[in-house]
């Protein structure tokens, strides 16, 4: 791609860079480069090191979601045998992996494949998985291993039961990272280049910092940021974080939030009525409809925990790596339940929000289970009003949007009447 | 003044008309809902029983499943809130709501004013509604409205286990054909309501009055079972089917009061 980005606005860049990504993927499968399916809280950092081109299952199931073509896919995972409780993510990557192979197989592009929305990324060489936001990423990326016949790098971070995260866990972590430095020098066939390694550090804080000042912006009241655009740029922050497009992309973000902020420009043109904290995923399949139902409501998002699972920040000079990973695992759903509802009020009172939405998402298990817990005690703290609805993040049908908007509309109205009080 | 409520809900459609924003000239219910020609005959049958037309209706609010639906409302308010207005005007004393309707169990806690504190609602599953019951009654080959005259005789609630509707259903029918008597299956499906609503109350926390609303609380058996397993009593509001355009109603009266102070103003 010879585009140049000059003038191009954020939400043009984030088109773009997203597209790119995917197109590095094939092109590095074309020239006979290695590509990695890898996990999304999983570091990039030793592979983009290595000059393998990355590609994120969860983004790419997100976005097949989004442009509703998950059915098609889960189709393909439930004939062969996956669970409809299994995660959707998983489901729509394992249907999606199935019909690459059959592609590859056969050298027929099976229909499914060919009417699907799904971006066209290239099958993996090899595979990376963390278990810092659930344990599904194990077998999920287990099976993607021996269904492809390639190697599989598991990065173990062990869940923190108390706070704050003990010396010995990071110096576990560390030496994972470096074991996983290893089985990569052997895939590779060639040394692990550790200068390259602190410039990709490096460019990876300077891309969670422009992350982190969009996530702020959400602050001001009323707010130049509805943080529902926060669902649609995070597929950088996830895909691109130790490339320069997500800095790029989010730099102008934020400038853009900034500029519209003095200007006066907010993110409801009409009053925001009332502020909300989403807590888990986006319901990829209905966000239009989830997002639009709120705007209706005159709700706007200004909290949201699932964005903030990447403010990765550490220091970059750290040889030893405790400081990298004490930043991978000390994301929220991989601690405690204190620290959850820690994590959580900041994000409510950062956001000045009058009330919270959960996620009780069928795939997510790990973010919902505490959700029931977590709703409980954040009420008992703030006495501010929830509700929790049903839902998924990638199989539509787990999803009624009538139920969806009685409950927003509800809480609405509990925030409305505490308002005015 | 005249306003009026309509509930579209999923399995009926109710209207209720009110003078003045207290004495109701008309309630009325069609046991049909949103889709269907309920709503507009529920109308109809208000406007034929009151006397009174849509243009002497100061304001309309819809509520209930289908409020959407119903193009006519000035205002469309949650059957939350709609239902937490209505029993408190007709049980002030009222701080727990459990509402059964066809395919929403809800339990609702109120404030001393009458505000929802908090709300649970069933998921994505009919178990434990009105559905669940009309399932159940065909199967028992019965009606809805004879299932507590059966759970009086029974002697004993056999237990029924499934969440599933369908699965459910399976249960009664290998429970019939072991001949395990009528009644007490008709007594274990009121009780197996009855746990699932008093699921999402026990949720809220219970404060007294605990007042049971929705089509369902006109089966005396579930009350029955409602009372049991929360171990204490259950008002059953009058009417319940219409305490959520009852709700509604009140809104639109105060929407009337509201627009005719901007009026003037």
């Amino acid at each position: 791609m010879s585009v140049t980005t000059e003038g191009m606005k954020a939400k043009e860049l984030l088109a773009y860079y997203q597209a790119k990504a995917d197109q590095d993927a094939r092109d590095a499968k074309a020239r006979g480069d290695l590509v990695c399916w890898s996990a999304s809280v999983a570091p990039p950092e030793f592979c983009v090191t290595m000059g393998i081109a990355m590609v994120y299952p969860e983004t790419h199931a997100a976005g097949i979601g989004a442009k509703k073509g998950a059915l098609d896919m889960l189709e393909v995972a439930d004939r062969k045998g996956y669970s409809i409780d299994c995660c959707s993510y998983g489901r729509v990557n394992m249907g999606y992996m199935e019909l690459l192979k059959e592609q590859a197989i056969t050298g027929k592009t099976p229909e499914v494949l060919a009417n699907s929305p799904a971006a066209k990324v290239p099958l993996p060489d090899l595979v990376i998985t963390c278990n810092n936001i659930c344990n599904t990423l194990l077998k999920w990326y287990e099976n993607l291993a021996v269904e492809l016949d390639i190697p599989c790098i598991v990065i173990d971070v062990p869940f923190n039961h108390t706070m704050p995260i003990p010396e010995y866990a990071k110096s576990y972590i560390a030496d994972q990272f470096r074991n996983a430095i290893s089985q990569l020098e052997v895939i590779c066939g060639r040394p692990f280049d550790y200068k390259k390694f602190q410039e990709v550090r490096e460019q990876t804080q300077r891309s969670v910092y422009q992350w982190n000042r969009i996530a702020k912006m959400s602050h001001y009241k009323p707010s130049p940021l509805n943080c529902f655009d926060l669902f649609n740029y995070m597929a950088l922050i996830v895909a691109c974080r130790s490339l320069d497009y997500a800095e790029i992309t989010f730099k102008k973000f934020a400038d853009e939030l900034e500029e519209n902020l003095k200007a006066g420009v907010y993110a409801f043109k009409g009053a925001e009525k009332t502020r909300v904290t989403w807590e888990g995923i986006a319901v990829w399949p209905y966000l239009g409809h989830t997002f639009k139902s709120l705007k209706a409501l005159g709700t706007i998002m200004t909290g949201s925990a699932y964005p903030g699972l990447w403010d990765l920040s550490y220091d970059a000079h750290d040889e030893s790596l405790h400081s990298m990973a004490e930043a991978y695992t000390r994301i929220y759903i991989n601690t405690c339940l204190e620290n959850k509802v820690n994590v959580l009020l900041n994000i409510v009172n950062n956001g000045q929000c009058d009330g919270i939405v959960y996620h009780l998402n069928r795939s997510c298990k790990l973010m919902s289970f505490l959700n029931v817990e977590t709703a409980e005690i954040i009420k008992e703290k703030t006495g501010l009003p929830y509700v929790q609805f049903d839902g998924d993040q990638t199989d539509p049908r787990n999803f009624a949007p009538a139920q969806f908007d009685t409950r927003v509309q509800a809480l609405a109205e509990m925030m409305e009447a505490n308002m005015a009080e | 003044m005249y306003t009026m409520g309509i509930d579209v809900g999923s399995a009926s459609s109710k209207v209720v008309i009110l003078e003045d924003g207290k004495r109701i000239v008309a309630a009325e219910v069609v046991q049909v809902g949103t889709g269907s020609s309920g709503p507009q005959r529920a109308l109809e049958m208000a406007y034929k029983t009151s006397g009174l037309t849509r243009e002497d209706m100061a304001a309309v609010v819809a509520t209930g499943y289908g409020r959407f639906a119903f193009e006519d409302a000035d205002k469309q308010i949650s059957e939350i809130s709609c239902h937490a207005k209505g029993i408190f005007y007709l049980v002030p004393t009222a701080r727990t709501i459990i509402d059964i309707g066809g395919q929403d169990a809800k339990a609702i806690r109120l404030d001393s004013k009458g505000g929802v504190k908090q709300f649970f609602m069933n998921d994505k599953c009919a178990a434990g509604t009105g559905r669940f019951l009309d399932v159940m009654a065909r199967v028992l080959e019965t009606t809805v409205d004879k299932l507590a005259e059966c759970d009086e005789k029974a002697e004993e609630a056999v237990p029924i286990s499934s969440t599933c509707t369908v699965f459910a259903e399976s249960e009664v029918i290998s429970q019939l054909s072991k001949g395990v008597d009528r009644n007490s299956i008709i007594k274990g499906v009121h009780q197996s309501v009855a746990s699932k609503a008093c699921g999402l109350a026990f949720r809220g926390g219970l404060e007294d009055d605990v007042v049971m609303t929705g089509g369902v609380a006109r089966n005396a058996g579930v009350v029955r079972a409602v009372a049991r397993e929360l171990k204490r009593n259950v008002i059953v509001a009058p009417q319940p089917q219409t305490t959520g355009a009852l709700g509604a109603a009140l809104f639109a009266y105060e929407e009337a009061k509201k627009m005719k102070k901007e009026g003037l103003e």
